[in-house]
């Protein structure tokens, strides 16, 4: 193809004048720029031999044979492996350094996992393989199963939910359920300001009308206005607890306890299970609900945006109505795994099927070797340091950044600030961005709503102290600056791949597949 | 504990920082008959890495794997040959460790892999876009039912007999809850899919009719005709792939006139994995755009002009949303897309047409050798790589008894359907590339000891 030099690069990609010395080939030294594959690949070029096949297609499928090979190019093997090992070079990850992405648990992947979840006996396995061929996989479901059950103090778990919003819809559609069961419509689910998107979101699909719950002063659900709100039109809450602004919420028990008197059910976003497993079961809380983020607590990777996996644990009054396939604790202690065959007899009143298959059985695996790993104290352990890690952050850098909840006692895995005090002009998003060039990966920003400018700090347990330091010292001269009115902090990052994005140009004439070729 | 960096010394010191005794008094708020007092019960202490790669090397052995024996298992779920290569660049800590790329100036390399999964997808699918990818081909068949219903405003969905039951189910589950209406009927053994009740089923109300392409007795149907009924009747045609590999030998959905198309991801890069993670792909016209569910990567440019690419049309998405978004989806199946991806450009369109058409001949090459077996009937006039056989005898038994032998000879309609007793004597029967000669001998000799 015209316009690619040897080295793959072309002229839009950009060159590196802009940092001073330019080069031919647009790449500067361990700085590698790399073209599409659709500008790359050929045709007529494979990196897989496969044998010629021996006959002509069955008479019958004449009629639906397609008239050519898809257009899609290909590489060779050589210059595939090098094309996606440059591509993953302009990505930052947990493997290069601190990821503090509140609410989103980058820990360490332990790599033991990754051999783990490989061995052919897991990998190389059938969905659909008779159970004779299968048993090793359902223990390891029913052995996981029994685990988060004994960390969450539940009754039941729904294993196949793919994901945290899965898991969310699993457990809002368990409450309908429920409700439907006692013949009752109840309309309204109550969610607080600083829940995460996706629970709204969720209700929502299931039919619930959302309404507000206010946070109080310190950063906690508001119990009196949440009491007042109770009555018979109420199907539930749904609560982050440690909430999405760092904070446990210390009523918890008394919540669950209204709600329940009031007839509703309690749903707990467990996306922050990290700060407490090992110290704190949600079943001893009220909990009915709650999903578990196994890419956050158990360590299982977020591959750049999934998979994820979002088992769901469920009291004893919404076990019932789990999807299926189901896994409930027996009479004597032991779980039990039921699928559609046996769902008559085992579990009648579940509310159906919410993805084919068993759920996301090569997380499953990787997340009971980190289970095993730790161990029961090790566990623990894992709350312990990451609670500490965030209080560290908190209070190394309240004198610098204001903490809106820093008065409010310690915080749990996740340390919040704002950017009020900054210079005139300047936000969340440079001081972000500033951490970019600092070599580091940006907390959450703007996030949760409840505060301006929110930046949302998640160490977790598997950063060093050494580790926390330099962030630590980075984040203090970003504020400096930033309190400065540093204007070069404006236009940061200077050092990445790439500047600042034009998000709005990409939203408004949407560029969503190459089209390199029909344009000529 | 090997996981965990902190020493004693530097909690001492931090604590210290803090201005707290103990990391006890950290957790002050949570109320103290809360607090477990003791280790969680039954668990064992930490374990070396040795010890758990043991234990679960001890699980993973009694386990029946795919390579061990002849295999001819699919329905949903397909073996074929990953490169080694692509496992090896999807362990790649940049892909591996990073996050939903929030942040694109540090993340294009997952940007631009999304942007060229992207528009691989919709090429392998005939669509003019595809998202960057959902949970898996059931959950992205759901949101193709749903985004329907939003894009005609109607809500009752014509589901084809052939249609994955797994899906149907899921599908069904969805509807109960949002007072969608379905319809849908068991399939029947005939060689041909019934393609004229699904246009009968077709009315003024009806949003969506979704066909599996090929169906799940390996019976491609004849979208086209199907595509102008719906058409006529102002309904969308979303049409299902669960193995995107025979898209190298028949005809894209999106070419015949399907306005949606999703699929199932895992038969290019992924593996069997019990059945997860895999990934759901969507693809579907231009102009539906906003109404997609799931993340969409775009190209634009940065404050120098150079290209890059971004997340883009969030506005669609809950976390911008909240209670309005087109889906509560969140996250997508970021390194399933990944090793999608890479197989794909090992392949090429040229090699993604040789795997089809070789797993096909062994298809042929697997009926022509079953059909010479006493009592087995082989159903379909078409198939690619997936075909119905019909036993005299109940299939669920003919599986178990194979497997007692060790043969993994394919998947019994009655373990799919296990209400509908008139399908109870079908067995699906699958192949690829990886099938032998020696596999299919084995089979065949196996199951004339079995129906004899």
């Amino acid at each position: 193809m015209s316009g690619v030099n040897a080295s793959g690069w072309r002229p839009e990609m950009g060159s590196a004048e802009a940092q001073g010395q330019a080069t031919a080939s647009g790449d500067r030294a361990l700085m590698l720029e790399e073209a599409l594959i659709f500008e790359l690949g050929r045709p007529d070029t494979y990196g897989v031999d496969i044998d010629e096949a021996d006959a002509e297609p069955i008479a019958g499928l004449a009629k639906f044979l397609r008239a050519e090979v898809p257009a899609l190019p290909g590489l060779s093997e050589p210059e595939t492996v090098r094309h996606y090992t440059r591509l993953s070079r302009q990505n930052y990850a947990i493997d290069l350094g601190p990821f503090p992405l509140g609410s989103c648990t980058m820990k360490h992947n332990p790599r033991l996992n990754e051999k783990v979840a490989r061995m052919g006996g897991f990998a190389d396995l059938h969905p659909l393989a008779p159970q004779q061929a299968a048993r090793g996989a359902f223990e390891v479901i029913n052995e996981l199963a029994h685990w988060l059950i004994e960390l969450t103090g539940m009754h039941g778990v729904a294993m196949t939910p793919k994901a945290g919003a899965h898991g969310e819809l699993c457990g809002v559609l368990c409450i309908k359920a429920a409700l439907q069961a006692r013949g009752e419509d109840r309309k309204v689910m109550l969610v607080p300001e600083s829940a995460h998107g996706t629970n709204p979101a969720t209700a929502a699909f299931a039919g619930f009308t959302i309404e507000n719950i206010p946070a109080t002063a310190e950063g906690r659900v508001d119990l009196a206005a949440l009491r007042a709100r109770l009555g018979p039109d109420v199907a539930g809450v749904m609560i982050t607890n440690p909430n999405t602004c760092g904070l446990f919420e210390r009523d918890m028990k008394v919540i669950s306890d209204a709600v329940h008197a009031a007839g509703g059910y309690v749903y707990c976003d467990g996306a922050n299970f990290n700060a407490i497993v090992g110290k704190v079961r949600p079943g001893d809380l009220g909990i009915d609900a709650m999903h578990i983020n196994l890419h956050k607590t158990f360590s299982t990777p977020h591959g750049g945006g999934g998979p994820g996996s979002g088992p769901v644990v469920l009291s004893e009054a919404l076990s019932p109505f789990g999807p299926l396939p189901f896994t409930s604790r027996q009479a004597d202690g032991s779980v039990l795994l039921v699928e559609e065959e046996d769902a008559a007899q085992q579990h009648p009143h579940s509310f159906g099927r919410m993805a084919a298959f068993h759920g996301q059985m090569g997380m499953f695996t990787r997340a009971l070797a980190y289970i095993l790993s730790h161990g029961a104290d090790g566990l623990a352990r894992v709350a312990e340091d990451a609670v500490l890690n965030a209080n560290y952050v908190l209070r190394s850098l309240e004198g610098h950044l204001e903490a809106p909840f820093g008065d409010s006692g310690p915080c749990m895995h996740e340390a919040l600030f704002s950017d009020s005090g900054l210079a005139d002009g300047f936000t969340t998003l440079d001081i972000a961005k500033g951490l970019i060039d600092e070599g580091f990966h940006p907390m959450t920003v703007y996030f949760p709503l409840v505060v301006h400018g929110a930046m949302l700090v998640e160490p977790t347990e598997t950063e060093s102290k050494a580790g926390l330091d330099r962030f630590i010292g980075s984040l203090q001269s970003l504020a400096t600056r930033a309190k400065a009115g540093d204007d070069s902090l404006k236009s940061a990052p200077h050092f990445a791949p790439r500047r600042r994005l034009d998000e709005t140009q990409a939203a408004r004439k949407p560029v969503l597949v190459w089209k390199g070729d029909s344009q000529g | 504990m090997r996981y965990l960096p902190l020493t004693p010394t530097d909690r001492a010191e931090m604590l210290g920082v803090i201005g707290a005794a103990t990391v006890d008094d950290l957790f002050v708020d949570v109320p103290a008959e809360a607090r477990l007092s003791g280790p969680i019960a039954g668990l064992p202490m930490h374990a070396s890495e040795m010890a758990v790669e043991r234990h679960m090397a001890a699980l993973a052995g009694k386990n029946l794997a795919a390579g061990q024996v002849p295999f001819f298992l699919g329905a949903g779920a397909y073996r074929h040959h990953v490169p080694a290569s692509v496992d090896h660049l999807i362990q790649r800590g940049e892909f591996l460790t990073a996050y939903t790329p929030y942040q694109p100036e540090i993340a294009q390399g997952t940007l631009q892999m999304l942007f060229e999964f992207q528009t691989q997808v919709a090429r392998l699918l005939g669509t003019d876009i595809a998202n960057a990818s959902m949970y898996d081909g059931s959950t992205a068949c759901w949101e193709a039912v749903a985004m329907a219903g939003r894009v005609t405003k109607r809500s009752r969905a014509v589901l084809c007999s052939g249609l994955h039951p797994h899906y149907v189910s899921t599908i069904r589950t969805m509807a109960k809850f949002t007072g969608d209406s379905i319809e849908w009927a068991a399939p029947a053994l005939s060689a041909d899919p019934d393609t004229a009740g699904v246009i009968a089923a077709i009315d003024d109300a009806t949003s969506c009719v979704v066909v599996q392409y090929p169906d799940i007795l390996g019976r491609p149907t004849d979208l086209a005709a199907i595509a102008e009924a719906a058409h006529a009747k102002g309904a969308l045609l979303v049409a299902v792939v669960t193995e995107p590999v025979a898209l190298g030998l028949i005809e894209a959905p999106g070419k015949l006139g399907a306005d949606i198309v999703v699929g199932e991801g895992q038969s290019i890069g992924v593996g069997l994995q019990f059945g997860g993670p895999y990934l759901g792909l969507f693809g579907c016209s231009e102009k539906y755009v906003r109404q997609m569910p799931g993340r969409l990567c775009g190209e634009t440019v940065d404050a120098e002009g150079k290209r890059g690419f971004v997340l883009t049309l969030s506005t669609r998405e809950q976390h911008i949303r909240r209670e309005k978004a087109t889906s509560n989806i969140c996250t997508n199946a970021g390194l399933c897309a990944l090793a999608f991806s890479i197989h794909m450009t090992l392949l090429g369109g040229t090699g993604l047409g040789k795997l089809a058409r070789l797993s096909h001949a062994r298809a042929q090459q697997t009926a022509a050798r079953l059909s010479k077996v006493p009592g087995l009937s082989v159903l379909n006039n078409a198939y690619v790589n997936e075909f119905t056989v019909v036993l005299p005898v109940d299939a669920r038994e003919v599986v178990r008894k194979l497997a007692d032998e060790f043969i993994l000879g394919g998947v019994s309609l009655g373990r799919l359907y296990p209400d509908v007793p008139g399908l109870a004597g079908a067995l699906l029967v699958c192949t690829s590339e990886m099938t032998t000669d020696a596999d299919i001998d084995a089979l065949g000799a196996a199951l004339e000891g079995v129906l004899a």
